[in-house]
């Protein structure tokens, strides 16, 4: 077009068409963008058909959700024996744990989460002092609590202690451990002085290689030859140790790669400013690499959190260990007790590593938001 | 500046390599107090390198540097020293993304200094109206222009209070249309008596606040002459060669 134009008017704003908005528009977008969706829609509505009613049937309506024992799980028709996991539930949360002393533990976790609440949403306390409290007063307070043996509380072996308890311990001590462990590791790993950086290869390709089961049998079954004779120590304690050095090699690893993707220029920035090493670690080079890595670092926490269920082979009884000792119980015997017991494992399991996973992305979120790059 | 002012800055005869490649040949260079030194050269010929031994981002293999009294050694306690004043600033800005603009300028006070943060705010936004951009103080850097960001740089260079000034090519990554804004601040920080070593390819910069230009090549130092000799008398060929390529459009 040749001939010349001045708009003289404001063009209308209008509504899009029907076809443009609401649930027409999002099924067409969405469910029938092309055939081969067409006919995925179709393939997948007809699977759910297939799956979703007998599942719902045996988790719902023929689910036998009350009874003093496996007697009405035990016929025919019944489906899921969630009385079972009703009657068990104090065993899958504590395990042996005297049932009057239960309160200690529930105290315990209310001590950990009012000191990480403050840290996982965006509040104006000073977060150093949570951080040292979690890092001091609380492991030694859990400790008294749980074990007991002091101030007048009852001792409390950690042979008794079991289900999903022992599977917060190991998973929040490893969790717990692994990171600061990790960062000085993946540090050390590129460090100017050779014996430091050695060391750190060598010890995380030592933890590396080596299969978390043969850890736990090493620190159950090995340790206690080589110490002298006379000198024990706790078997739950071993597993720790070993889950904790562990997981601190993987870790190790992931906050490496973070570390590579900070750009030399702010190593050099932070340098050329007069800042010591640990400043511009602690400051500059750290909270970049950290960030870029949460992906990783929480699916590594995921993997541990779910690793310990490893710990039934040397005798400890966790969450899964504790669920699968009941199935023996000839009061609850029925052919849906197993299968009621693994779905009901599972999906604890399941909600705790979705938290970890939802919160991490809430994480990325709004770190990115700060930045806004 | 004719005045014989106290030396500041002593590099004697340092020699660096890179692996088997000698970046540093022989290089010997005196610069005193409140002079602007300006080094131009083809790329790769050791212009950075040489300014990066000056804060020991790069350690020379042979030879002295004594910045401010301070012979540069292995010794850490040293280079903290040196570099508490020297400041510098780099091609790509390397301002820290993770913190507000007040905060890249407070940090190195705060931390190094152990200045109040009250004091280092306060020392971080007069820095910042100087290089006029105070109204950006609580923005991340990545919301900020190139030019922006560059002076941003300068500022959190200039709260350290630092004796000396090294730039390394602090235009050369910006868009045409930011390139005078910085150099703008830099032309105002040369006036108020700073000692700068400048490492530009912009000419006319060197020509209006030098008060040496040195060409180096190969690792070499060529030239050093005052702006109105090199630029109207070359004597070495590699000097005339350059400026014909350089000048040429």
């Amino acid at each position: 077009m040749s001939e010349t134009f001045v708009r003289i008017k404001h063009a209308p704003e209008r509504m899009p068409p029907n076809a443009q908005i609401g649930m027409v528009r999002w099924m067409r977008e969405n469910l029938f963008s092309s055939w081969f969706n067409a006919v995925l829609t179709i393939l997948s509505t007809v699977l759910l058909f297939l799956t979703l009613p007998p599942l719902l049937d045996w988790a719902v309506f023929s689910a036998v959700f009350s009874g003093e024992d496996g007697a009405a799980c035990r016929v025919d028709s019944a489906g899921a024996c969630w009385a079972f996991v009703e009657a068990k539930f104090g065993q899958f949360l504590f395990g042996r744990y005297p049932a009057e002393e239960r309160w200690r533990v529930l105290l315990t976790l209310f001590l950990g989460v009012a000191g990480l609440a403050p840290l996982l949403i965006p509040s104006e306390f000073p977060k150093k002092w949570f951080v040292a409290y979690l890092l001091v007063p609380f492991p030694l307070l859990a400790f008294v609590f749980l074990s007991g043996g002091l101030f007048g509380l009852a001792t409390v072996e950690t042979s008794d202690w079991g289900g999903l308890m022992v599977t917060l311990v190991v998973a929040v001590t490893g969790i717990a451990a692994s990171l600061p462990l990790g960062v000085l590791l993946a540090l050390g790993r590129q460090s100017d002085m050779p014996v430091v950086r050695i060391l750190c290869v060598v010890f995380i390709e030592f933890w590396r290689g080596v299969p978390l089961i043969t850890v736990l049998f090493m620190s159950s079954v090995m340790l206690p030859l080589f110490l002298p004779e006379g000198m024990s120590f706790d078997k739950l304690l071993r597993a720790l140790i070993g889950v904790a050095l562990f997981s601190s090699a993987y870790m190790a690893e992931v906050v490496r790669g973070g570390l590579a993707a900070v750009p030399a220029g702010q190593y050099e920035a932070a340098k050329a400013l007069g800042l010591t090493y640990w400043q511009s670690m602690g400051r500059i080079v750290l909270p970049q690499a950290l960030k870029t890595v949460i992906p990783g670092i929480v699916n590594n926490f995921i993997g541990l959190f779910k690793d310990t269920t490893l710990v039934l082979i040397i005798g400890l009884f966790d969450l899964l260990g504790i669920v699968q000792s009941n199935f023996t119980d000839p009061t609850w015997s029925s052919p849906q007790t197993a299968t009621t017991g693994y779905v009901f494992a599972a999906f604890v399991f399941w909600i705790f590593c979705f938290g970890m996973s939802r919160y991490s992305v809430y994480m990325e979120r709004r770190l990115d938001a700060g930045e806004q790059r | 500046m004719t005045a014989p002012n106290k030396a500041i800055i002593e590099i004697d005869k340092i020699d660096k390599w890179f692996g088997n490649f000698h970046v540093l040949k022989d290089v010997s260079l005196t610069v005193r107090e409140g002079e602007r030194i300006v080094v131009v050269g083809p790329s790769g010929s050791g212009k950075s390198t040489l300014i990066r031994c000056i804060n020991r981002l790069e350690a020379h293999n042979q030879g002295r540097i004594v910045v401010d009294g301070i012979e540069l050694t292995e010794d850490l306690k040293r280079i903290d020293e040196v570099r508490r004043e020297v400041g510098m600033v780099f091609q790509q800005f390397n301002l820290f993304p993770h913190m507000t603009v007040l905060e890249n300028c407070t940090l190195a006070p705060i931390w190094v200094r152990k200045l109040p943060q009250k004091e280092a705010e306060e020392l971080a936004m007069s820095y910042l109206e100087r290089v006029r951009i105070p109204e950006q103080a609580l923005k991340h850097p990545g919301q900020l222009s190139g030019g922006q960001q560059q002076r941003v740089a300068i500022a959190r260079a200039l709260c350290m209070n630092p004796k000396i000034m090294l730039f390394d090519e602090p235009t050369s990554a910006l868009d045409p249309e930011m390139i005078k804004e910085v150099l703008d601040v830099m032309v105002d920080l040369a006036e108020g008596g700073m000692t700068m070593i400048c490492v530009t390819h912009e000419m006319g910069f060197a020509r209006r606040v030098a008060d040496r230009v040195i060409f180096m090549d190969e690792g070499e130092i060529i030239e050093i002459k005052s702006p109105q000799d090199f630029f109207e008398n070359p004597e070495h060929e590699r000097t005339k060669l350059f400026l014909s390529q350089i000048l040429e459009d």
